[in-house]
């Protein structure tokens, strides 16, 4: 055994001797993180700022215009209209004199009060299906906040919300956005860098001299991959602190429980980028595999940045192999509404299968020979 | 200057930051002549062999090739003469027409003169089966004979070959000095590099670079006198044995 | 063995002696790489076997793999590590260390160790070959094998290479060597003849000497383009082609004399500096087994 540790360790060597001589990839690989997520977190932001609201208030009494009031100043609404009939809501919104409708029904303080239950319903312009539902969710978190805050009952509220608001009181993107980025990130260095290492050797030719040697298929594995194991979690622990601290976000479960499902998911990519490397002979097929394998479906079918709720049903079976899905889901379950492993363990499971898969098929797809 | 000197060097030197790859060389080649251009890895032959085709300024020194500056005319300097090397010739996945067809249209052969000749190369090499088939088809003695054809498909007046008969078989590597010859006959400048000394004995002069400086250049005969040995095997190794560079 | 329509291999059969130092001789594409790749367990041949000191190339491979040292055709080792990196990597990966084996490498390594922390991608093509043979060696293989050590090398390096191989030898390394220089295949104890697939010849270098079939004749003249071409007219001459500052004519054996070639030079309007008999050089008997070789195939 003494033999095989010596080996693997001149390799992981050897992996650390590339990674920080290749001064531009080392800097790709720590500025990334940073430029992504500020570019995400400042720039790219469907956060809702100041949209314009119409209201239909068929019951003007003291609880209805404490509800127009808590919309309003929000922050996020600007009333543009107080509408006097039905007919109106279609016409301000085809007009594009307001984005969204609120009516609320006659009699609601009474209702309210009575039964504890009142309706109030939403209608928004959705020609930007995006948008439209961001602005919906939005309303909707204040008004089952109001609800909540007026009948001490939660539970109750008067429009179904999206569960995601409801953790997410104050209304930030960042807060999907920060997940969101940790896993591309992962992604990006994790996979994507095992793959064009190993590609790379093959390319060189080095990988012929490796395979005549006495080394195991599983020690070049371990020796390629160890390495990034370290780097990914230090990008991963970057993009932790500048959540924190740049972008406020809470951390609210443990923090333990956070870095080994972060560990898990770095695992889980790097056998993802081994089993890319399997299949291709050059670091170009290496890099395009990675970037229309992983990238394009992390960021598009992951909910990174639209919302799985919202996709065509077959779409949503397709995420559910989206190795990241898992990962996002549980980041938010751990850091945003701070619940424990009893809430995490599905997602646990799911990768951790996932890389017992991928990880097999590697061994066994990669080849001792030429 | 006489007319019949196609390549005229005087006090080259070529330097990246300190190091000097190129020292001083001085050399002229005639028209017509075979120039074996001869030296260890690493003596700077690559470095000479890009300036003389245009693809690197020189930092000091006069260089004409072809009749042209080597400093403000290298753009005329790479249309005047054919380049082949043994790593890069020819499009493998592209038939061998279309190889002539593309080669002869860099360098601005008129469309008819391309048909004209791309029939009689094809015809002069026996190549006529192979026309329409990938060049990645032909056996490699066939392939290098064809890319130095192509290369002086524009009729240039000097050919650089760097390395054009590196592994391959005796018998091929004669018949591709042959075709060689010819070109001389015709007037072409040929311009050589090759490890295989047996090869340099072909030349009718010959150069021997060691650390970016030219420490020989004569007939094969008059330096096998000079040195007093052999052939020209003996002559390179004492010369480059006492190389410093690395 | 074979690649799929082309055969890179058609049934070579040879045995390598403990300790020898032999020679595969054959131009680009003839099946040298395949076959060494078949010996070094990379590739697994489409008919056939082959064993190394008792182990299976195929079934045995991991043992293989213990006993073998390999460099490649095309130089692979890390070109960002440096030259001292390099080898404690290789050394690392059989399990052993470059202070265990020094004294095997002493002599090449000497040469490199001015330039230790030099990045191997830095290196002349001399250098890298020397490199290359030290990682190769550092775990005392008891089988080398070299793929085309010295293609692209000058002459100088190729001389010292072959120097460094004669004292590998006496070490008792079983050595095989490829190599398209015909030249070098008289440093061998034996060679293999190889060419379009098939070994042609498995002789000493004494042997394919001795066993040459026809008259030789060295030609020296000013016109040796000119030589050739007339002699080619010729059916009583057999084969004509450049030979360093002569041009090799060979004929049946006692055929023809050497004034009878001279004259008829003469009458061709060519003008010779010296007619003689010459000895054949490896390079010669090998053109004469292309010849027959293409002959009948």
């Amino acid at each position: 055994m003494k033999r095989s540790n010596n080996s693997i360790w001149g390799f992981i060597r050897k992996e650390f001797f590339h990674i920080f001589r290749d001064k531009k990839t080392l800097l790709l690989i720590f500025g990334l993180p940073v430029a992504q997520l500020l570019l995400f977190g400042f720039v790219v932001t469907n956060e809702i700022k100041d949209a314009k609201i119409a209201v239909f208030d068929q019951s003007k009494d003291y609880l209805s215009l404490q509800l127009v009031n808590k919309l309003v100043s929000s922050g996020y609404f600007i009333l543009s209209d107080n509408l006097s009939n039905a007919s109106q809501i279609d016409e301000v919104l085809k007009a594009g004199k307001a984005q969204l409708v609120v009516s609320i029904q006659p009699n609601f303080a009474a209702e309210f009060q009575k039964q504890g239950v009142a309706s109030v319903q939403l209608n928004a312009d959705a020609s930007e299906p995006n948008t439209a539902s961001i602005l919906t969710a939005y309303a909707s978190a204040i008004i089952s906040d109001f609800a909540a805050e007026n009948s001490g009952m939660p539970q109750q509220t008067l429009v179904s919300v999206q569960s995601r608001m409801l953790y997410n009181p104050d209304l930030k993107s960042v807060f999907m956005f920060v997940p969101g980025t940790m896993a591309l990130i992962l992604m990006l260095i994790t996979a994507m860098m095992t793959s064009i290492s190993i590609a790379r050797e093959k390319e060189m030719g080095t990988m012929e001299v490796l395979l005549v040697s006495p080394l195991k298929p599983w020690q070049i594995v371990l020796g390629k991959v160890f390495p990034y194991i370290g780097l990914g979690f230090a990008n991963a622990l970057l993009i932790i602190i500048l959540g924190y601290f740049v972008f406020m976000l809470p951390m609210r479960g443990s923090m333990v429980l956070l870095l080994l499902v972060t560990l898990l998911f770095i695992i889980l990519a790097l056998s993802l980028g081994i089993l890319i490397s399997t299949v291709s002979k050059t670091q170009q097929v290496a890099m395009f595999l990675s970037m229309f394998a992983l990238l394009l479906p992390t960021i598009l079918l992951s909910g990174f940045i639209f919302p799985i709720e919202n996709m065509p049903v077959p779409l949503q079976w397709l995420s559910l192999i989206m190795p990241p899905r898992w990962f996002i889901s549980a980041l938010k379950t751990i850091m945003i509404k701070g619940e424990g492993l009893a809430f995490v363990y599905k997602e646990i499971l799911v990768m951790l299968g996932m890389t017992i898969a991928f990880l097999s098929l590697s061994i066994k797809k990669f080849k001792i020979r030429l | 200057m006489d007319s019949s000197i196609v390549i005229s060097v005087n006090k080259l030197v070529k330097k990246f930051g300190n190091f000097v790859a190129n020292d001083n060389l001085t050399f002229e080649v005639g028209s017509g002549e075979i120039f074996g251009f001869l030296g260890a890895n690493g003596a700077g032959k690559t470095t000479a062999i890009r300036i003389l085709c245009g693809l690197l300024e020189p930092t000091s020194g006069d260089i004409i090739v072809a009749g042209f500056n080597g400093y403000t005319q290298r753009d005329k300097i790479k249309a005047n003469i054919g380049y082949m090397s043994q790593k890069f010739s020819l499009y493998e996945d592209l038939t061998v027409w279309e190889n002539i067809r593309l080669f002869a249209g860099i360098y601005g052969v008129s469309r008819k003169l391309i048909q004209e000749r791309a029939n009689l190369l094809i015809e002069n090499l026996g190549l006529e089966d192979y026309r329409n088939r990938p060049v990645a088809d032909l056996p490699l003695g066939w392939k290098q004979k064809l890319a130095f054809s192509v290369a002086m498909i524009h009729k240039p007046t000097i050919i650089f070959l760097d390395e054009p008969t590196g592994g391959v078989d005796p018998i091929t590597r004669r018949r591709f000095w042959e075709m060689i010859y010819e070109a001389a006959d015709a007037g072409t400048t040929v311009f050589v590099t090759t490890h295989y000394m047996d090869e340099a004995e072909y030349c009718n002069r010959i150069s021997i670079m060691v650390d970016g400086k030219i420490v020989a250049l004569d007939t094969p005969s008059a330096l096998k006198a000079e040195y007093n040995a052999e052939s020209m095997d003996e002559v390179f190794v004492k010369l480059a044995r006492n190389s410093q560079r690395v | 063995m074979s690649y799929g329509q082309t055969r890179a291999l058609k049934g070579a059969t040879f045995a390598v002696d403990e300790g020898e130092l032999f020679g595969l001789i054959g131009p680009d594409g003839a099946g040298k790489t395949t076959l060494i790749r078949i010996l070094a367990s990379l590739l697994v041949p489409s008919g056939g076997s082959a064993t190394m000191c008792g182990a299976d190339v195929v079934r045995d491979y991991q043992a293989i793999r213990q006993m073998v040292g390999y460099m490649p055709g095309r130089f692979s080792l890390y070109q960002d590590l440096t030259v001292r990196e390099n080898l404690e990597f290789f050394a690392s990966v059989f399990g052993t260390t470059v202070e265990q084996n020094y004294r095997l490498i002493e002599d090449i390594y000497k040469m490199l160790e001015p330039f230790a922390n030099r990045p191997a991608g830095k290196l002349s093509g001399g250098m890298k070959q020397k490199l290359a043979l030290s990682c190769a060696l550092i775990h005392k293989p008891k089988v080398l094998l070299l793929d085309e050590p010295t293609t692209g090398v000058d002459a100088v390096s190729r001389k010292e290479f072959w120097t460094m191989l004669r004292k590998l030898k006496n070490e008792g390394i079983t050595m095989l060597v490829s190599t398209p220089y015909m030249d070098e295949a008289a440093q061998c104890d034996r060679i293999a003849l190889i060419q379009n697939g098939d070994i042609l010849q498995i002789v000493s270098p004494k042997q394919i000497v001795d066993s040459y079939a026809y008259d030789l004749f060295g030609i020296e003249s000013k016109r040796p383009n000119a030589v050739i071409k007339a002699l080619r007219a010729d059916s009583r001459f057999q084969s004509s082609f450049l030979f360093g500052h002569e041009v090799h004519l060979s004929v049946e054996m006692r055929s023809i004399a050497v004034d009878a070639v001279e004259r008829y030079l003469l009458e061709n309007g060519i003008e010779t500096i010296a007619v003689r008999r010459i000895s054949p050089t490896i390079e010669d008997c090998f053109m004469s087994l292309m010849e027959h070789n293409n002959a009948i195939g």
